[in-house]
């Protein structure tokens, strides 16, 4: 293996000492994991980055969904063929940050690009999520998005709700689910995408409560879970009751409750904000609200967390491609390619700039329900609680939590039950995770 | 003893068995080497640290509660669904038989499901009957009962069952025709005319003489259940709800392509390799003993 690299390293020094300097262009890859409408920003992003200079070329390479991805990458990295840039969503984060030698921090490589990089341009709520303990930025934020309360105006209105005006806090929205359905306005009141993302990440940051020790696993990978006390077992267990004559109904585990929306089955969802496409494709007279809260528990509402993913750059590459990297991010910050992204995509914008400069176009004005989702991110200073969650086996961590849940709905347990369950269980796979 | 053909060339039959000595290396025996290899070490999902732990991965992963319960899920779900396969194959078999006018037709249909991968299999089935999308789903529903295999554990296991099971009915159905053709007509004439009805020509003479192809189709239906359901279990219910459809092949999966848990899944693999090796061994051993060859 070691003469092989060394043979490998001779032969591409060579390649490059043989091309003259005013042609060597340097490429770097990009694996992602968009489809559809998204696929073709990347697409546009990278052709416009190509032609808008001649030293660097980014190639970018669909990789499959987000876990295809994050493998892909891993399987490349082992066998020393690691992609410059790879999209990874925002539960694989503390598998690449546990991941030491195999990432080259952001906030390094843009300087290396010889660019100042200066934090207090990105909206706060997203660096901190993406930033180690001490504060260096680690991965570039491409599409962040934040979950919000979806309701259909006119099931509100068939069951005498005011349609203007959607219910804030979880009191109020478990009693307009129940008003729905008793007067058959829908067939399900409420249901949610994410249980774990939205239920429990983003509940426990938008609540203000403790998800686990350490700041939620940000300032220190040896996490204990927590998030069986009161607050969440109240949670879980109203959601529990509601489903027993489904005016709450469970639609999976990811984002398959979308569907029961998009068809009218169920009159309210939360769920991310970048299913916003596909709720606006579906012709539904639709309204957005604010992630709902409880409004007993002090602090609520605080922030919400970003999901979504973001751009690691593998460690191990030559100097010139990290420049090419940091070219390609300068390019991606730009106001005004960020403020395009923010419209087309409904991402949320990374910089504070082309947040402002949506802002003055009137975009909001015209599209009141887009500035939610940042108005609920950026809205307070982050606590302890709500910087996020991150876990270096977060995937595992929601799959204990999904079955755990899925068991609870099924009322083969309470919600107490459910959550001392995944607690113990989650804390287990931790400990094995890290070493212990 | 049958005389022997022998090749005058030295050379001539290892060349000959090279090629499939080569894939059988490189797509079996290295593989399973690795996996050998890494269900004795436990590593970060990157490989930058690893270390040699022993049989501490089987250790740990025998003393799970959950994969006692997988092997319980996968006990079940290849139980039923070769059975489930091979009923339903048979009787088809049987039925097509009889037919006389257009029977290359109805035996051409019969065929088709077999050329569907195993997760388009799982989608079909999916769309059909997924609570939140699905056409049988909301009839089922709107016949007032309640029909929710994203909850219901046991109703996830009799779609992911009836998934498997339809995909592997039509290869069941073909080896059943074929052997139900080698079958002499006039044991079953000669039968029919001693006033044996038709219940009775089945159980006495067709089906012991089908015995050698049920067998066979045991076999392959069982590693079938085991290995090449993977996909429709990944489509259909990704193991849930809880872990109720998670067999050991999915387990292994999870584990190590969800969870990154490579030490873990590869011992599970291991262990998996040496059920499947054992399972064939018994059948061969014990179960064609049994088995008549006419």
């Amino acid at each position: 293996m070691k003469t092989q690299g060394f043979a490998a390293g001779l032969a591409a020094t060579f390649t490059i000492l043989s091309t003259s300097a005013a042609f060597a262009v340097t490429e770097i890859s990009w694996w992602h994991a968009m489809t559809g409408a998204n696929n073709e920003v990347v697409e546009t992003l990278s052709r416009e980055f190509n032609e808008s200079q001649s030293d660097y070329k980014v190639t970018p390479v669909f990789k499959g969904t987000y876990p295809e991805t994050l493998n892909a990458g891993i399987a490349a990295f082992r066998a020393s063929q690691a992609p410059h840039i790879i999209q990874v969503f925002d539960v694989g984060t503390g598998v690449m940050m546990a991941a030491e030698g195999a990432v080259k921090p952001v906030a390094e490589v843009l300087s290396m690009g010889g660019a100042e990089f200066d934090k207090s341009q990105y909206l706060p709520g997203i660096v901190a999520y993406y930033s180690k303990p001490d504060g260096t930025m680690l991965s570039f934020p491409y599409n962040s998005s934040s979950p919000i309360l979806y309701y259909n105006k006119d099931a509100f209105e068939k069951a005498g709700l005011d349609a203007g005006n959607p219910p804030k806090t979880w009191p109020e929205v478990f009693e307009a689910a129940k008003k729905i359905k008793q007067s058959g306005a829908a067939q399900c009141g409420l249901t949610s995408t994410w249980l774990t993302w939205i239920g429990l990440e983003n509940f426990t940051a938008w609540n203000n409560l403790q998800y686990g020790t350490h700041e939620n696993g940000l300032a220190s990978t040896d996490v204990e879970l927590t998030f069986n006390t009161e607050p969440f077992v109240r949670h879980f267990q109203n959601l529990a009751d509601l489903a027993k004559d489904d005016t709450f109904r469970y639609g999976g585990r990811t984002s398959e409750a979308k569907q029961l929306f998009l068809s009218g089955e169920c009159a309210i969802m939360t769920e991310s904000s970048g299913g916003l496409g596909d709720v606006i494709k579906s012709g539904l007279n639709y309204g957005l609200g604010q992630l709902p809260y409880y409004d007993d528990l002090e602090g609520a509402p605080q922030n919400t967390i970003p999901g979504g993913a973001s751009l690691w750059v593998f460690a191990g590459k030559s100097d010139d491609e990290y420049k090419a990297v940091a070219a390609f991010f300068e390019f991606l910050s730009q106001t005004n390619i960020q403020q395009r992204l923010h419209e087309v995509s409904g991402y949320l914008p990374v910089t504070l700039a082309a947040y402002e400069a949506t802002k003055a176009s009137g975009f909001y004005d015209e599209n009141p329900g887009r500035e939610i989702p940042i108005r609920q991110m950026m809205g307070k200073e982050p606590t302890a609680n709500s910087k996020g969650v991150r876990l270096v086996n977060l995937p595992q961590v929601r799959d204990i939590q999904n079955e755990e849940f899925e068991k609870m709905l099924a009322g083969d347990q309470t919600a107490q039950q459910a959550l001392d369950n995944a607690v113990a269980r989650g804390n287990a796979a931790i400990q094995q995770a890290i070493g212990n | 003893m049958s005389p022997r053909v022998v090749f005058p060339n030295k050379l001539l039959p290892y060349l000959l068995l090279a090629p499939q000595v080569a894939i059988t290396l490189v797509f079996f025996y290295w593989p399973a080497s690795q996996a050998l290899y890494q269900s004795v070490l436990r590593e970060d999902p990157f490989g930058l640290n690893s270390a040699f732990v022993g049989l501490a991965n089987f250790r740990r992963v025998l003393s799970q509660p959950s994969y006692i319960d997988s092997v319980q899920t996968t006990a079940i779900f290849s139980v039923a669904t070769a059975l489930l396969a091979m009923v339903v194959a048979l009787l088809l078999a049987v039925m097509v038989d009889k037919i006389i006018k257009g029977r290359g037709f109805y035996r051409t249909l019969m065929i088709w499901p077999y050329a569907v991968a195993p997760a388009i299999a799982g989608m079909l089935w999916l769309f059909m009957f997924n609570p939140t999308m699905g056409t049988f789903a909301y009839m089922l529903r709107s016949a007032g009962y309640s029909w929710d295999p994203l909850l219901n554990g046991p109703q996830a296991m009799t779609l992911v069952i009836a998934a498997a099971a339809w995909k592997q009915i039509s290869y069941n159905f073909l080896f059943f025709v074929a052997g139900l053709q080698a079958i002499p007509k006039t044991l079953i004439e000669a039968a029919a005319i001693d006033g044996a009805g038709e219940t009775k020509r089945f159980w006495t003479i067709i089906f012991p003489l089908l015995a050698p192809t049920t067998f066979f189709l045991l076999v392959i239906n069982t590693t079938y259940a085991f290995f090449d359901t993977f996909g429709i279990i990944h489509a259909v219910t990704g193991g849930g709800p809880g872990k109720a459809t998670e067999t050991l092949v999915y387990k292994v999966y999870n584990d190590g392509f969800v969870n990154l848990n490579f030490g873990d899944s590869a011992a599970q693999s291991v262990i998996l390799m040496v059920i499947v090796i054992a399972l064939t061994a018994f059948q061969f051993r014990y179960v064609e003993r049994k088995v008549h060859y006419g």
